[in-house]
C-alpha cells in the first residue's frame, strides 16, 4: 500500500504553482513526482499548460484566463483555488497511478585524455588511480530527477562521495557538449557548449538533446542511466555512425 | 511576398508567445519580452495573436519589403521611419514596394514589435516559432536576424486581404489606433507590481525594507535571460541549500552577490537561488520596455489582486481583437 503523500503547493507567481510532495532527494520522493506527472498529463485540466518535475516537487504552469472562463472544474472561485482544488483531488488518486519504470540507458563515456582534461585532478584529489575514479563513475545506476539548466541536462543522483570532488576555482569559458563532469556531490553531462567550473573527466559521442525528435532529450525525469567507460576506437565508431 | 534584412541593428529575432510544452526537457520558453505589444501586432495586420513577429531591441534594425504588404509596429518608440517619413505605430498600415523601414534608438522603452500580414514562414518547432539561440533552434536558423537575410512571409489569409483591400482605399492606414497605455507603460521610472516569492520570509528584514522601498537601475548587463540589478544588496536571515526547482518570467531571484536578476524571456527552466519575488504576468510587458539605466520600484501586490490584473488585461487584449475584427470586416 502506498502513503498518500502530504501535498504543500506554493504560487510561483499568478500563473503557476509549486506542489511540493516532500522534503530533500529521496527516490521514493521522487516516484510521487512521477507519479502525480502522469496523473496530471492523463488528466489535464482545462487551461493547463505544462509542468517541470524537480527532486521532490512539480512546477504547474496554467493559463489562469483559461482556468477562469472554463466551467469544468467542480469548484467556482478564484483561478487559484480551482487549479489547487484540482490538483489536490488528483492527489487523492496518486496511489492508482501505473508505476511506469523509466528507461535504463547508456552512456559511452572516453575518460581521460584531451577529452577528460580533469580526470587527473580528480584522482590525485582522492589518492585515487585514474582506473579507480573510472570504475567508481562507471558503477552505480543513476537516477535521472530532473531536467533543467540546460535542454537535455540530466540532474543526477546516486553518485559514490568518494569521488565527490569541489567544483575549479575557475570556470572554463567553454565546455564541449558531451562533456562529462563532476561538481561536488553532482556528476552530469553538458549536452551543449556552456562556460561551466564542474571537473570534466570524460566525454560522450551520445547526443543529449535532440531538437529535432520527439521528446527532445534523450533523457526524462524518472529515467536511470549508466556511464560505460569505451576506447578512443570506439568513440571514433560512435561518431561516424551519428554522420 | 520577402522582406531584405539591410542592417539587423543590435538584436532583432523573430519570436511568438514562446514554447510551451517541453520545458521539462530543459527547453526554455523564450518568445517576446513584451508579449502584449507582440499580440497586439498580430491582431492589427488580422493574424492570430500566437504568430511570430520580429523584436527589434533598441536600436538599428532596417527592413525593406519587396511587394505591397500590410504591417505593424507596436511596442517601444523606436523611432520607426517608412523611407524616411515618421512610421504610424500601433495600427495598420500598408508598406510599399521597396520601401525601406527603419529604427533609430529607443526614444521610450527599450523594444518593438514588427507583425506582418500572414506571418513569417518559418517552421515551428516543438509548437513555436520563437528564436533560442544557444539551442540553434526556432526563428532564422535559430540565430539573430543578419544582414543579407531573407524573410518570407507566409499565406494570406482572408482577414489579411480584406484588411490590405481597407487600407488600399484609405491613406495606406486606419484612422484609428490601438491605445496601448491600458496594456504596457513605456516610462524609465515604472512600479511593478509583485507577489512575495517562495523565499520571501528567508530574507532579513532591514533588507526587504530596502528591497521594497529603494529604486532598483536596470543594468547594461541584462538581456532577454535575465534583468540583473543594481541597488541595495538583499541578504538572507541564515544561509541554506536550495534544491533546483521550476522558475518562471518574473521570478526575481537573489544570487549570492545578493544584487536581484528578475528572470525574462529566454531564463533557464530551472533555477536554484532564493526567490524574494514573482513579478506579476500584468507588468510583464512594462518590466520588458525597461532599457538598461532605466529605473523601477517594488511594490508588493495580493496574489488575487495579480490575477484580478491579469484577467483584467485579457479582457483587454480580447475586446481590441473583437474590435480590430469588426473594423476589418465592416
Amino acid at each position: 500500500m502506498k502513503k498518500m503523500p502530504t501535498l504543500v503547493s506554493k504560487v510561483l507567481g499568478d500563473s503557476a504553482l509549486i506542489i511540493k510532495l516532500g522534503e530533500g532527494i529521496h527516490p521514493d520522493i521522487h516516484q510521487q513526482v512521477k507519479n502525480l506527472t502522469q496523473l496530471l498529463n492523463e488528466h489535464p485540466f482545462d487551461g493547463f499548460i505544462e509542468s517541470v518535475p524537480a527532486y521532490n516537487n512539480l512546477t504547474v504552469y496554467y493559463s489562469p484566463y483559461i482556468v477562469h472562463r472554463s466551467n469544468t472544474f467542480a469548484i467556482s472561485g478564484t483561478p487559484l483555488e480551482k487549479v489547487n482544488y484540482y490538483i489536490n483531488e488528483l492527489a487523492t488518486h496518486i496511489s492508482e497511478a501505473q508505476e511506469t519504470e523509466g528507461k535504463l540507458v547508456e552512456i559511452p563515456v572516453l575518460y581521460g585524455g584531451d577529452f577528460g582534461p580533469d580526470l587527473q585532478v580528480v584522482a590525485e584529489f582522492h589518492g585515487l588511480s585514474i582506473e579507480e575514479v573510472i570504475q567508481i563513475h562507471t558503477e552505480p545506476e543513476y537516477l535521472v530527477y530532473m531536467i533543467g539548466f540546460a535542454p537535455g541536462f540530466p540532474f543526477l543522483g546516486g553518485m559514490d562521495e568518494r569521488i565527490a570532488t569541489p567544483r575549479k576555482e575557475t570556470p572554463r569559458a567553454a565546455i564541449a557538449p558531451g562533456s562529462v563532469g563532476i561538481a561536488g556531490k553532482q556528476t552530469g553531462v553538458y549536452p551543449l557548449e556552456t562556460p561551466g567550473g564542474w571537473q570534466i573527466i570524460g566525454r560522450t559521442p551520445k547526443a543529449l538533446f535532440l531538437p529535432d525528435m520527439s521528446p527532445p532529450s534523450l533523457l526524462q525525469s524518472g529515467d536511470k542511466i549508466k556511464f560505460v567507460s569505451i576506447s578512443s576506437e570506439e568513440y571514433a565508431h560512435y561518431e561516424k555512425v551519428k554522420k | 511576398m520577402t522582406i531584405n534584412v539591410l542592417n539587423p541593428g543590435l538584436l532583432a529575432t523573430l519570436q511568438d508567445i514562446g514554447r510551451h510544452g517541453s520545458q521539462k526537457y530543459g527547453v526554455i520558453v523564450s518568445g517576446a519580452m513584451d508579449s502584449y505589444s507582440l499580440r497586439i501586432a498580430n491582431i492589427l495586420v488580422g493574424n492570430p495573436q500566437d504568430e511570430g513577429a520580429v523584436e527589434i531591441s533598441l536600436f538599428g534594425t532596417t527592413l525593406q519589403f519587396n511587394e505591397d504588404t500590410v504591417v505593424a509596429i507596436t511596442g517601444g518608440d523606436l523611432q520607426a521611419t517608412i523611407d524616411g517619413f515618421i512610421a504610424p505605430t500601433w495600427r495598420p498600415i500598408i508598406i510599399k514596394k521597396g520601401s525601406v523601414l527603419k529604427f533609430g534608438f529607443a526614444l521610450e522603452g527599450c523594444r518593438a514589435y514588427v507583425s506582418i500580414a500572414g506571418g513569417f514562414d518559418t517552421p515551428r518547432i516543438m509548437g513555436s516559432k520563437s528564436t533560442y539561440i544557444t539551442a540553434g533552434i526556432g526563428g532564422i536558423e535559430g540565430r539573430p536576424l543578419q544582414q543579407g537575410d531573407t524573410l518570407t512571409c507566409g499565406e494570406l489569409t482572408e482577414m489579411n486581404k480584406k484588411l490590405y483591400e481597407k487600407l488600399a482605399r484609405s491613406e495606406s492606414t486606419s484612422d484609428w489606433l490601438v491605445p496601448y497605455h491600458s496594456l504596457i507603460s513605456l516610462k524609465s521610472l515604472q512600479t511593478i507590481r509583485m507577489i512575495e516569492g517562495t523565499e520571501f520570509e528567508r530574507f532579513d528584514d532591514s533588507s526587504i525594507e530596502a528591497f521594497l522601498n529603494t529604486p532598483y537601475i536596470v543594468t547594461p548587463h541584462s538581456n532577454r535571460m535575465g534583468s540583473r540589478l543594481e541597488g541595495p544588496s538583499i541578504l538572507l536571515k541564515e544561509k541554506f541549500e536550495l534544491l533546483s526547482e521550476g522558475v518562471t518570467f518574473g521570478t526575481v531571484q537573489i544570487p549570492p552577490s545578493g544584487k536581484p536578476i528578475i528572470l525574462m524571456a529566454d531564463r533557464q527552466t530551472t533555477g536554484g537561488y532564493p526567490k524574494i519575488g514573482q513579478v506579476i504576468t500584468a507588468d510583464l510587458g512594462s518590466l520588458s520596455q525597461l532599457k538598461p539605466g532605466g529605473k523601477l520600484r517594488f511594490e508588493v501586490v495580493s496574489h488575487s489582486e495579480a490575477e484580478r490584473l491579469l484577467l483584467l488585461k485579457e479582457e483587454i487584449i480580447r475586446e481590441i481583437e473583437i474590435g480590430v475584427t469588426y473594423k476589418i470586416v465592416r
